[in-house]
């Protein structure tokens, strides 16, 4: 889709994933990394796959001026440099403008490029707090707690991924680039859902909600989300409604033909059954033969079976499960790259079907010094120049 | 329906569907200039609209959910009833008129009532056409539907949410919703990029369970070239140490009071040492190192903890701030109204609504220096904008508005 652009991806962490979208939608994307920078660790592969990769030292003067001529020569910037830091400097939106007034600059930082903070210091933590997702993550009173992989950073990338296309929509409209200044603090609000709304409406707070479901109940009583199974645990609610009775119906059914004991499950008629009027003594009554029932039953056989009769609920996978989950490999989401070692090296493909065809992964996972001369020959520069430049240890 | 020009000025969208994940990529195009129309029958309104508190003063009503209108400011509404004769008819030609449709029903749904991609090519061949759901289109459990809140444990986040040994733990609301409205939105301004040079339009399929899988891109990698399975760990990192949350002394009146701080190298552990009052921590072998911080986790974090507890969050954070120490209060949701740099990029932007009055609408942390984008209105009422889209949008004449009216298609 994206295959007449080219795109200059000059971030770190914070805006990797950023980069990966817009290559996984064609665009040539050269990613540029310092001298010595890692390109072993797998969160780096991962979202750097799909990229040329040149090294590039932007603290050498023959490195800056390399860097202004590539700025001539793309359509997208993408980078991450802390406001106040060095960096910054050299990704300055004004004079890159200057130099390619059709540039769609994307800054991705912690707080955004201007205001009181946005020179302060944060990594995933810091940012899962100041977006407010820690505060609702944990148990209820207990310590506020992030995702224990990353989320700030995809959050800001992909919403740094709209505003680029958002950026390219001005572009056509206008004739001229623009610049786009993301903050990840921002973009984390984004994955607390409707919170905010709670305080802002009620002026109620919303906290940690733990393992349970609350406020369903008019007497206050609470549903359990996670229950241990035989090999992990699986997310399974007793809801009301329709969508609750085919599940209850569903689940009460599977643990007849499983030969397990109803207990007061078998007295429950679920037509007329409302999740909103039980006491928490009713709600563990209930509870207490499908805990009992769940712990003899493994993960896939509860994907299995919620889906074969129509369950609401899902099993808490882990990566090793969601690798092995057929629905990917039916819907050909891997995408296997010969890797180190005569090892295979496999990545998530494309990250969508357009017209029944996975976006592609063009590219293997770059090395260093693989695509210098060829990206500098697309980029104009002739033979002596790239040799130069070669010589001078400022670029590889 | 901004007077200010915007980037994506002209582009006109439908949706079909409801709760988040399709209405939330309306909701982000229409901040950046789109012409968004949500589409609902009376008899099917948006769940959101049904049974998702907050309501304004306890009080529900169809356009009383607080919850609703978060996900649709910017927005048009309008009502059809396909189940009309009609009714079919009148959402083709709203499809007709549009450059992006967005359905998030249960696969098969949209073709049964005779709106799939199939049904709408036939007059609109360069549409832009994105089905998003739990599994994708196609594969052995595409069928599946559900809700986000339960198809965010299946992806992985909520297994990766806890302490060490206990119970995986809830994210806020439809997670993963989110995710894939993120992920989708520059996929569809792709496609309409390639759709101005090339006159192609597409059917988009979007997974959100493949989505999901961005977010974790890289533990996925880690496990299938090394076989290690990433497991949550409270707020530990595999890297940082000290890295976690820790309590303070309570000052704010909204809730319990917590910061968060890391350390990344040796240097910044002795300025945080300094700023703890505790210098010598920086020498003491059991902290000199990274790795010995990460072996002696507890002790270090109980010296941590015994600093902050006296300390309110703020003066914490400015002191570590300024020392350059990565830091910041756990902000709860009411402090993300008074956060300063929260309201220095405006992310809360008060539109008053029909009958709910003031509310703040979250616009994105995306800032376009010449085009910024904005909320441009509330959310609206169901039905609200019937007159205006039929006739204006559509150029129906009075005569087959009233036609439609009468018959119970609008």
């Amino acid at each position: 889709m994206l295959e007449p652009y080219r795109v200059l991806d000059c971030t770190g962490r914070l805006g990797w994933l950023t980069g990966r979208f817009l290559a996984d939608l064609g665009a040539d994307v050269i990613k540029i990394e310092p001298p010595g920078a890692r390109l072993d660790e797998p969160g780096w592969r991962a979202d750097n796959v799909n990229k040329r990769l040149i090294t590039l030292d932007l603290n050498k003067p023959a490195g800056r001026d390399l860097f202004h001529r590539l700025v001539a020569k793309v359509d997208f910037l993408l980078e991450t440099a802390l406001p106040g830091s060095p960096e910054a400097e050299v990704f300055d939106p004004a004079a890159l403008r200057a130099i390619n007034p059709k540039l769609i600059h994307v800054s991705v930082t912690p707080f955004g490029r201007t205001g009181p903070r946005a020179e302060w210091l944060a990594s995933d933590i810091e940012l899962m707090a100041a977006g407010g997702a820690m505060s609702l993550a944990g148990e209820p009173g207990g310590m506020p707690l992030r995702v224990s992989y990353p989320q700030s950073y995809p959050w800001a990338a992909s919403q740094a991924a709209v505003g680029a296309m958002v950026g390219l929509m001005k572009r056509n409209a206008t004739g001229t680039g623009d610049h786009v200044d993301v903050s990840a603090q921002s973009a984390v609000i984004a994955s607390i859902a409707h919170a905010p709304a709670f305080w802002d409406l009620l002026k109620q707070n919303p906290s940690r909600a733990g393992a349970f479901m609350t406020g369903r109940s008019v007497h206050g009583a609470q549903y359990r989300v996670f229950w241990p199974c035989k090999d992990g645990f699986v997310n399974f609610i007793i809801y009301g409604g329709v969508a609750g009775r085919r599940t209850n119906e569903g689940l009460c059914a599977w643990m007849h033909d499983a030969g397990a004991d109803l207990g007061v499950l078998a007295t429950i008629d679920w037509a007329t059954f409302d999740s909103t009027q039980t006491t928490q003594a009713q709600v563990d009554a209930m509870e207490a033969p499908i805990r009992k029932f769940f712990l003899t039953v493994t993960k896939a056989e509860f994907l299995q079976q919620a889906f074969e009769r129509e369950m609401l609920g899902y099993p808490v996978n882990n990566v090793a499960d969601i690798c092995a989950d057929p629905q990917f490999a039916a819907r050909d989401f891997w995408h296997d790259l010969p890797g180190e070692n005569g090892k295979t090296e496999r990545f998530i493909g494309g990250f969508a079907i357009v017209d029944g065809k996975r976006l592609e992964v063009k590219r293997p996972v770059p090395k260093a010094g693989e695509h210098g001369h060829q990206v500098l020959a697309d980029c104009g520069l002739n033979k002596d120049e790239i040799a130069k430049l070669m010589a001078s240890g400022a670029v590889n | 329906m901004a007077g200010v020009p915007q980037a994506l000025d002209g582009l006109k969208v439908v949706e079909v569907g409801g709760y988040a994940a399709g209405p939330w990529i309306g909701k982000v195009l229409a901040n950046y200039g789109a012409t968004v129309v949500h589409v609902e029958a009376w008899d099917r309104p948006d769940g959101f609209r049904l049974q998702y508190p907050p309501y304004p003063k306890g009080k529900k009503g169809i356009n009383r959910s607080g919850c609703f209108s978060y996900f649709n400011d910017s927005k048009y509404a309008v009502t059809i009833d396909v189940k009309k004769p009609g009714g079919i008819e009148l959402s083709r030609r709203l499809a007709d008129w549009a450059d992006i449709l967005i359905e998030n029903m249960r696969p098969g749904v949209v073709e049964r009532i005779g709106l799939g991609y199939k049904d709408i090519k036939v007059t609109n061949p360069d549409i832009i056409y994105m089905s998003t759901c739990n599994m994708g289109q196609t594969g052995p459990r595409a069928a599946t539907g559900g809700f986000g809140s339960q198809l965010s444990a299946l992806a992985g986040f909520c297994g990766l949410t806890g302490l060490k040994d206990g119970s995986p733990q809830l994210l806020y609301g439809p997670y993963i919703d989110f995710v894939a409205a993120l992920v989708g939105t520059p996929l569809i301004l792709g496609a309409i990029d390639r759709r101005n040079r090339t006159g192609q339009g597409a059917f988009v399929d979007v997974s959100q369970y493949e989505c999901g899988a961005t977010f974790l891109s890289g533990a996925i990698h880690d496990y299938c070239v090394n076989g290690r399975i990433a497991e949550r760990d409270a707020n530990a990192d595999p890297v940082a140490a000290p890295h976690n949350a820790y309590p303070c002394r309570k000052s704010r009146p909204t809730g319990d009071e917590w910061l968060v701080l890391s350390c990344w190298d040796d240097a910044e552990f002795a300025r945080l040492a300094q700023v703890i009052g505790q210098p010598g921590l920086a020498k003491d072998a059991r902290f000199a190192t990274m790795a010995a911080r990460r072996q002696n986790r507890e002790a270090l974090d109980a010296l941590i903890g015994g600093w902050t507890k006296g300390q309110t969050a703020d003066e914490a954070v400015n002191a570590l701030q300024a020392a350059k120490v990565h830091s910041y209060p756990v902000n709860t949701i009411a402090d993300l109204f008074s956060d300063p740099q929260i309201a220095h990029r405006r992310n809360w932007r008060v539109r008053k609504h029909a009958e709910i009055g003031d509310q703040s609408y979250y616009y994105p942390g995306i800032d376009l220096d010449e085009m910024p984008g904005d909320v441009t209105a509330p959310a609206p009422c169901i039905g609200e904008h019937n007159l205006l889209v039929f006739k204006d949008f559509l150029g129906m004449t009075d005569d087959e508005y009233k036609q439609l009216k009468d018959a119970g298609v609008i």
